[in-house]
């Protein structure tokens, strides 16, 4: 019955009609691994989650999570995960304390555990003051972070997170990292989705998802090293906005992007590549201050997989 | 079915009442105002009928019969024409809704013994009014000319006497009151039942907060049930104050045994609730739910399960499909039970097809609930 991995997916596709929402998906996580699906919205992370909790069936494939089969004992893997959605998921006419006792009361964690599990979560989501207030009355980010307590009240196995940082501060979100970390350091597989870059940094290995493929799988370091991703030149100019502008369809550049203050240009090829960004930037009159190629964070990574795909799909239809 | 799961759905449903008191106060208020409203509102007893008498040959006799006309109250006379023509214009004017025609020389044919032929002209236009008024002026004459036959054999004079001996039992005024409150109490609870419980699931489904049930390894039977339970004591709550108004207000009695009647009440209810869900689970907006759960209890309630419009003048294809519904079986029900003291021993038909009906409601809820996932 039990499974090696923590979750384990092969060849997962979900259609609804004739549209391909997940494509084929297969992939592995470890326990007490964090792991990350990446994409743009309407890639297909949600409904991989879904069909991995049990609750979407899948079109053809399917997999394991804590060794139970998402199909034949949907029940089995439903009592061993915890899941926070996209959606904002609690009720808001309860309060934050009452929201945690329901939550235990249909995970059916026994009355004496479900105290100490209690107390635990109000601490870990700093709600020590406001657990008597409704939960409407709530910050988004307290929001989160209660929304997660009831997700692992009944300590699951294996947690999926939905995009659970978003709308939320980057205080609440770094916090919300370090309660995953501690989940992982007990033996918790978590699997995560998100489209800020630096959270996926901070995942052990992230797959990148997009029309429903998954099209990149990697730890954060080696998805940067990706062969189809090509050189990075960062590029100082003044003003950047208007260097985007210039460069945009430049022949010898496949995009070119604002990074901070900078502009990531891809190249396609190394040699004159250089040279004709500086003559584009000159033919507008746009400074140039500095040209240095640089290693490609994991948003050109992200831009440049997705921008290959299009390519793929778009041939593919031609 | 695990009892923990269970308590803490209806556990969860009750907090989230209580936290709107508004609404329940509308669950609570509402059976009450429906019930005084309707109850004085339909009402099909006909009093101070408009009445216009014709009268060619005025005599003791004739005056007799108008003066027990108008002793009841049913009548008052409100104009003697001076020609039968005249009936026309004050019908049509709605001076009178009936015109009395009694023919010329009526007291000499009745001592003569002569059968006498009273003409009675009546404004159709309001059909009910109209058959209602008919069967009164024509049972009020008849007992008029039986008590002038009696009193004149007890003189000597022994005519041909036939009296028709109509007794009329359980509701001896035939007043729609005693009719309708029973009926009352069941379109009521069952428009109310059904919208309490029609916003539960799709509610959750609007707010989002339905992910986070199925995902738990709560089962459907679970859900319903522990949503259900919260709502049949607040449609209980309603049971005793729609009786309990009904016997202080309009004096309609509890002849059966409350025991039963609250045990089939309680069936009725989980038949209407459990409908109320299978809406809820079916639909994707609180407000369709909500108009769905109104016109598809109410109406056919009203109309087709007897509470007016007697099933038997309906074609059998409506009849046989009405059975089909719990309000049909429980306003036989209620009625027995309120009006006549029916027992178990009459009712267990109706009762079986309740209960039945109520479990195929809760179990398609449940269901249907699955699918949706």
């Amino acid at each position: 019955m039990k499974g090696p991995s923590a979750i384990q997916v092969e060849g997962l596709t979900k259609r609804f009609g004739d549209f391909v929402a997940v494509d084929g998906v297969s992939f592995q996580v470890e326990k007490g691994e964090v792991f990350g699906l990446l994409g743009p919205n309407g890639a297909g992370k949600s409904t991989i989650i879904r069909m991995l909790c049990g609750i979407l069936g899948p079109t053809a494939g399917g997999g394991t999570v804590a060794g139970y089969d998402v199909v034949r004992s949907p029940e089995r893997v439903r009592e061993r995960i915890g899941y926070m959605s996209q959606r904002f998921s609690l009720y808001l006419d309860l309060t934050a304390a009452e929201n945690l006792e329901f939550y235990g009361g249909i995970y059916g964690v026994p009355p004496a555990r479900l105290r100490e599990r209690k107390t635990w979560a109000i601490e870990m989501a700093g709600l020590a003051e406001q657990q008597h207030r409704l939960t409407g009355e709530l910050s988004a980010g307290w929001r989160q972070r209660l929304a997660l307590g009831c997700a692992l009240l009944h300590e699951p196995e294996v947690v999926f997170l939905d995009e659970p940082t978003a709308g939320v501060d980057p205080i609440s979100r770094r916090q919300f990292w370090s309660v995953i970390y501690d989940l992982a350091a007990i033996g918790v597989t978590c699997l995560v989705t998100t489209h800020y870059m630096d959270e996926a940094e901070r995942c052990d290995r992230a797959g990148l998802v997009f029309g429903g493929k998954l099209i990149a799988l990697d730890s954060p370091e080696g998805l940067k090293g990706d062969p189809r991703v090509g050189a990075i030149l960062e590029v100082e100019c003044d003003p950047p906005a208007q260097a985007v502008e210039a460069l945009r369809g430049v022949e010898g550049i496949r995009y070119a992007r604002l990074h901070g203050a900078q502009v990531h240009v891809s190249l396609m090829g190394r040699e004159d590549a250089e040279q004709r960004v500086a003559r584009a930037l000159e033919a507008r009159g746009l400074r140039l201050l500095r040209a240095a190629p640089v290693r490609p964070s994991l948003e050109d990574v992200f831009v440049s997989l997705i921008r290959e795909a299009e390519h793929a799909g778009a041939g593919g239809a031609a | 079915m695990s009892r923990g799961r269970l308590l803490g759905v209806a556990d969860k449903e009750v907090r989230s009442i209580l936290r709107d008191p508004r609404s329940l106060g509308v669950a609570l208020l509402l059976p009450l105002v429906l019930l005084i409203l309707y109850g004085y509102a339909i009402n099909f007893d006909v009093k101070g009928l408009r009445l216009a008498l014709y009268d060619p040959d005025p005599s003791e006799a004739s005056r007799d019969l108008v003066a027990s006309l108008t002793r009841t109250g049913y009548f008052r006379v409100v104009a003697a024409l001076p020609r039968s023509a005249e009936a026309e214009r004050v019908l049509e004017r709605r001076e009178a809704q009936l015109v009395l025609i009694l023919p010329a020389g009526f007291a000499a044919d009745l001592a003569a013994g002569r059968p006498v032929s009273v003409q009675t002209l009546i404004d159709g236009a309001d059909s009910l009014t109209a058959s209602v008024a008919l069967s009164y002026l024509e049972a009020m004459i008849q007992d008029w000319w039986v008590r002038r036959a009696q009193a004149e054999w007890a003189r000597g004079q022994p005519p041909v006497l036939i009296e028709p001996k109509v007794r009329i039992w359980y509701n001896q005024e035939l007043s729609t009151t005693d009719f309708i409150i029973p009926g009352l109490l069941v379109v009521i609870l069952m428009m109310l039942a059904a919208l309490l419980t029609s916003q539960t699931i799709v509610r959750e489904r609007e707010l989002g907060t339905i992910e986070g049930l199925v995902v738990s390894p709560i089962t459907a039977g679970e859900l319903m049930v522990g949503k259900l339970l919260p709502y049949v004591g607040i449609a209980l709550a309603d049971v005793a104050l729609i009786a309990g108004a009904g016997h202080l207000i309009f004096g309609v009695p509890l002849r059966g045994s409350p025991g039963l009647f609250v045990l089939l009440t309680f069936i009725y209810l989980i038949a209407a609730l459990s409908a109320g869900l299978l809406i809820s689970v079916s639909t994707q907006t609180q407000q369709a739910a909500y108009l769905i759960a109104l016109v598809s209890t109410l109406l056919p309630t009203m109309l087709l399960t007897g509470f007016v419009f007697p099933l038997s003048s309906m074609p059998w294809v409506l009849r046989a499909l009405v059975q089909l519904h719990p309000a049909t079986h429980f306003m036989v029900i209620a009625r027995g039970m309120m009006l006549k003291g029916a027992t178990l021993a009459v009712l267990w038909p109706r009762a079986l097809a309740l209960t039945g009906l109520a479990l195929a409601l809760l179990v398609g809820s449940i269901r249907r609930f699955r699918k949706t996932l």
